[in-house]
């Protein structure tokens, strides 16, 4: 299924990601998935997250799907040239996979192999034009394909709570021009910028799912807030998970965070978009409290 | 050693707005200027009535020497609209600089060829990449100033302002931003989705 179809229906669209393991057997991932995932819409599987070799997304997408889960496919340019995206294109396509989260993707400094050539011969933008291109059944060379071409719902980011928040709306409205059919944001702590920056982006006429991550302790939050890009934990959330250590341990603090988030930024927006990170068990908890 | 070629007369034509003030760089010794075009180019826009002024030098990239040189000029610079510089990527970023309201152009594209370079301050970078997008991204290189090379805007990766992969690189995607807001032309972000072009003729010729 498309989760462009779930947004069509006016449902509030829940996906959360997983992340493929740095080796061979998946076995546990999709356990954790059919147990804490099955009940929502669509499941992300990203693709070397943060420039870590792992093992594919394609490949566990497929295996995902064969579950009875709805996958999304996501897609970097670092990695890949154009030939190679293109390829892994129509390899999901006859895989059945049919949900993208098109990215530029970290750069390969970031991760375990810093040594490694980035390639990004597209970035998010002409990777979105070129996902277009082929569902009109011509790849990027201008060739023809044989056969009915691919169809996807075309997905990609934006990150709402960013210090450059106009020049991230200037890049999502390059995006849409480009043919994307629904976002999902980096992680918002700060509602109300979300619903400030939703006042912008509705404009678009794109559906958008609020990015949450489950906060899992001061240390964590604290990580974030120095090292990842256009996600800010107020003080008085950090207070929060201070408070009661045993509390903020057994991951009731975080829930609770997320739940009020994900029920601020509900009004605004089409769905939410839980990044767990390993907590995915935490998911059906999350939701219940954000009465979803 | 390098080329600087003009762009097509279409391309150019669609840059030119208003009174124009032409820059021509005849380079260091190294580089290859398309003189007669640009001969052409200045009576075409002079027949018009939309010339009001050119510099014909070398070496604009050293910034203290164009400084003195733009300042000679200032009348005719102050009555022109735009100026439009026939350079390499380099020089085109210096004269930016140096116009923080002005809009400024390049008319040439930048191709490299094997053997010396010209010895340039380097904190204006060209990658000799062979399609100057300096026209839709403020007088600001994104093949350089983005650690990723991207050309249809910033990733999501800038932390305070700074690159994910150098803390002590400014984003250039955020210059640019920037810098667009400044010259009042947000407007030129909403161009074509752009593909680079790693096959440029003269580059697959070297």
């Amino acid at each position: 299924m498309k989760i462009t179809e779930a947004f069509e229906r006016g449902e509030f669209v829940v996906t959360a990601e997983v992340g493929p393991p740095k080796g061979i057997h998946i076995e546990h991932v999709v356990e954790e998935a059919k147990t804490y995932l099955s009940g929502i819409t669509a499941v992300n599987v990203t693709d070397n997250q943060s420039s870590v070799m792992r093992l594919g997304s394609l490949a566990t997408c497929k295996v995902l799907k064969d579950e009875g889960l709805t996958p999304i496919f996501q897609l970097t340019c670092r990695d890949r040239n154009r030939i190679a995206l293109q390829s892994d294109l129509l390899s999901a396509a006859m895989l059945g996979i049919e949900n993208l989260l098109l990215l530029t993707g970290d750069h390969t400094r970031m991760g375990d192999h810093p040594q490694a050539k980035p390639v990004f011969d597209l970035d998010s933008v002409s990777l979105i034009h070129t996902v277009k291109q082929l569902e009109s059944g011509v790849d990027l060379g201008g060739n023809e394909l044989v056969g009915e071409p691919p169809k996807f719902a075309k997905g990609a980011v934006v990150s709402p709570c960013s210090d450059s928040v106009d020049a991230q709306l200037a890049k999502m409205e390059r995006k849409v021009a480009a043919g994307c059919d629904y976002f999902q944001t980096q992680a918002v702590f700060e509602p109300e910028k979300f619903i400030k920056f939703m006042e912008k982006a509705k404009q678009f006429g794109k559906p958008v799912q609020v990015g949450v991550i489950i906060p899992k302790s001061v240390g964590m939050a604290r990580f974030m807030n120095n090292n990842v890009a256009g996600v800010h934990v107020p003080d008085d959330m950090l207070e929060e998970l201070k408070k009661d250590k045993e509390k903020t341990k057994a991951g009731i603090t975080g829930v609770e965070i997320a739940a009020r988030i994900i029920k601020e930024c509900r009004p605004y927006c089409q769905g939410v978009h839980i990044m767990a990170l390993g907590w995915e068990a935490k998911v059906p908890e999350l939701l219940k409290q954000a009465g979803i | 050693m390098l080329i600087t070629q003009l762009k097509p007369k279409e391309t150019i034509a669609s840059l030119v707005e208003g009174k124009v003030f032409v820059i021509n760089c005849h380079g260091c010794k190294e580089v290859s200027f398309p003189e007669k075009e640009a001969v052409e180019l200045q009576k075409e826009l002079e027949a018009q009535g939309k010339l009001t002024g050119v510099i014909t030098t070398d070496y604009i990239c050293n910034p203290e020497n164009m400084k003195l040189r733009l300042e000679s000029h200032k009348q005719e610079i102050d009555a022109a609209d735009m100026i439009l510089v026939l350079s390499c990527g380099v020089g085109v970023q210096t004269v930016a600089e140096y116009f923080e309201d002005k809009k400024v152009c390049a008319a040439c594209d930048t191709y490299p060829l094997p053997g010396f370079q010209g010895v340039t301050p380097l904190e204006y970078d060209c990658d000799q990449c062979g399609e100057c997008y300096l026209n839709i991204t403020g007088g600001i290189c994104p093949i350089t100033a983005c650690s990723k090379s991207l050309v249809n805007g910033q990733c999501g990766g800038a932390k305070n302002g700074k690159c994910e992969v150098d803390s002590n690189m400014e984003c250039g995607w955020e210059r640019i931003y920037r810098r667009l807001a400044q010259l009042g032309r947000l407007d030129v972000l909403k161009c074509p989705t752009q593909i680079r072009n790693y096959a440029t003729e003269e580059k697959t010729e070297a």
